[in-house]
């Protein structure tokens, strides 16, 4: 079989042969939603009068955009949908507790080679273990809930190859950035995006989730990374489990192909209101700051909050700096390695409360006028809070150097 | 399945969190939801739209999140068709399951200006501008059986499967 890793998975998936372009029926392995996705979800199958679910084990429900409820409403949907999981007997059901959807799928349920489809646009993330992962609205995921399948496009396969090693400060989120300073948002619609590592190591797990997690801002079907070494160590260590590798044909077709060479980045922001709006931290580096987050399911992991210490240690943040690990596995790690103490000194306000700010949710919503440098996904126009609030989308450590500046900072410029 | 109505004409990137902002996303019902189409960007939007119009927009329209209260809110607002040079993936499956057409017309920016009165083949893509025809893309196969069908249950009601041919 000379396949992609898109075509092989969908294959698999939809039990014959595909191409690009082929509209097929598709098992999936996952479906999953969380509160702000999940009411709508079940309002959907109420309302058809489908209270069906195809198999309890494939569904996972996490609280996250309204964990811990802000308000009453929040607060409801949250006792509703418990009542469902109950009702339905659902055992992957994570509440307010455990974190954020899209980084408990990587770190308890997606495997290499899966179809999973969630009621959330940021499903791309999977795409780290190279699963095919997409976000879709409540009604397709509550047919998908009912029926254990869906419906698709085949997309076109474009290959991104990442060589060589990444700067100090440098990671996943410059290698998103790079990608959509360079094709721009709509570049890879009806695509999806197979990356291969050529050194894996190199680009370790947290740094690949980040890319797939902003493979839909690319608007891509789905951004994959090719399984390898990297990946069945990463769900060895988080889960204890083997795993056997999908992976494509070395001698696949692609529409096309783009390499990046990992040494030759440099630290990177998207400039308001557009995440292809990109530029180098350093030639906006005059830009007064208000609050830094550093936190979400793009950049809320081990080594987001081990890039942010290394840099807070010892110094004094400068703007309001809230940072909050993208789960309470990322929260405890952070918390023995002594980040979490090392931003604490700092002045950083470190909490829990998964989704939070990304969204404008709760935990430190914009106001107007505001500069905000996030190392979240998205700086659309209010977004964040505000509509005169203006983003700034940075890794972690641009944004832990802005928090000890005030102003938008290079970690290689600090002093 | 043909559509008339004037246009309202937007640019490039529309993005969910401007055709509804996060902050009403904790309800579902469609009146409600007009009444904040589009907030960020046009806060008239939802008296403009009223009348019933016809959204022309740019590259990737719907980009962003999966909020399915984009589409219930655009098309109780008014909004009876959507052309745009490029959607979204799941804002255009949104769309399709809430009985909201779109058509995909490269150049659409371009060739429409706002306040024109057009007319919209929903299936073949043809959309008239005054005596100018343009050839876009209509909604075809498997999404065209759910748009009529009423949405992704609808169908499945009358299926109880999803079949696998379309286009
Ligand atoms: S952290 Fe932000 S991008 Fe991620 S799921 Fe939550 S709201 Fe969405």
């Amino acid at each position: 079989m000379t396949g992609t890793l898109t075509e092989k998975i969908l294959s698999r998936a939809s039990g014959r042969s595909v191409s690009p372009g082929d509209v097929i029926e598709a098992n999936v392995d996952i479906v999953a939603f969380h509160d702000l996705t999940g009411y709508h979800v079940i309002e959907v199958m109420e309302k058809a009068n489908m209270m069906k679910i195809f198999d309890k084990s494939k569904i996972v429900v996490a609280f996250d955009h309204l964990a811990p409820p802000p308000d009453v409403r929040s607060a409801e949907i949250q006792v509703n949908i418990r009542k469902f999981v109950r009702e339905m007997r659902l055992p992957n059901f994570h509440d307010v507790n455990v974190g954020i959807l899209h980084e408990l799928l990587i770190e308890k349920y997606a495997l290499p080679g899966q179809v999973i489809v969630a009621a959330d646009s940021h499903t791309t993330t999977s795409g780290a273990l190279g699963a095919f992962a997409q976000g879709m609205g409540a009604s397709d995921v509550a047919a998908a809930v009912i029926t254990g399948k869906t419906w698709m496009v085949v997309p076109q396969p474009f290959k991104v190859e990442l060589t060589g090693t990444p700067g100090k400060w440098v990671n996943g989120k410059d290698v998103a950035l790079k990608l959509l300073g360079d094709f721009k948002a709509d570049y890879f619609n009806g695509m999806s995006i197979e990356v291969h590592v050529r050194n894996p190591k190199a680009f370790p797990t947290d740094y690949r989730a980040t890319v797939s997690n902003m493979g839909i801002e690319m608007n891509a079907d789905a951004l994959m990374f090719v399984p390898d070494q990297e990946t069945k160590d990463y769900i060895k260590t988080m889960r204890g489990k083997e795993v056997e590798l999908l992976t494509p044909d070395p001698k696949a077709s692609y529409q096309d192909e783009y390499t990046i060479e990992l040494e030759k980045l440099e630290p990177l922001v998207a400039a308001p209101y557009s995440v292809d709006n990109v530029k180098t931290a350093r030639e906006v580096s005059n830009v007064e700051v208000d609050q830094v987050y550093i936190g979400s399911c793009t950049n809320g992991r081990l080594s987001d909050f081990q890039m942010a210490a290394e840099i807070l240690k010892g110094r004094t943040v400068k703007t309001r700096c809230i940072a909050i690990p993208s789960s309470y596995e990322m929260f405890k790690q952070a918390m023995e390695k002594g980040y979490i103490e090392t931003l604490v000194n700092a002045g950083c306000v470190v909490t829990y409360g998964t989704c939070g700010p990304c969204l404008g949710g709760h935990f430190g919503v914009a106001g107007p006028g505001e500069v905000i440098v996030s190392t979240s996904s998205r700086n659309f126009r209010g977004r964040m809070g505000s509509n005169e609030a203006k983003v700034y989308l940075s890794g972690p450590s641009v944004a832990a150097a802005t928090a000890a500046t005030g102003r938008i900072t290079d970690p290689r410029d600090l002093q | 399945m043909i559509i008339e109505g004037p246009v309202l004409k937007y640019g490039d990137k529309i993005d969910t969190d401007i055709i509804i902002p996060a902050r009403h996303l904790k309800y579902t019902d469609p009146n409600y939801l007009a009444q904040h189409a589009m907030e960020p960007l046009d806060p008239e939007f939802y008296k403009k739209a009223s009348k019933g119009v016809v959204v022309v927009a740019g590259k990737v329209f719907g980009m962003g999140s999966s909020r399915e209260q984009a589409a219930i809110a655009l098309k109780a607002a008014g909004v009876r068709v959507i052309v745009a040079e490029s959607f979204a993936r799941i804002f255009y499956r949104n769309c399709i399951n809430n009985g909201l057409p779109l058509i995909t017309l490269p150049y659409a920016t371009k060739e429409i200006k706002e306040g024109d009165v057009v007319k919209v083949n929903v299936e073949t893509g043809e959309v008239r501008v005054g005596n100018k025809v343009l050839n876009g893309k209509g909604i075809t196969g498997m999404a065209l059986d759910i748009l009529k069908a009423g949405g992704i249950m609808e169908y499945l009601k009358r299926v109880s499967q999803v079949p696998t041919q379309g286009g």
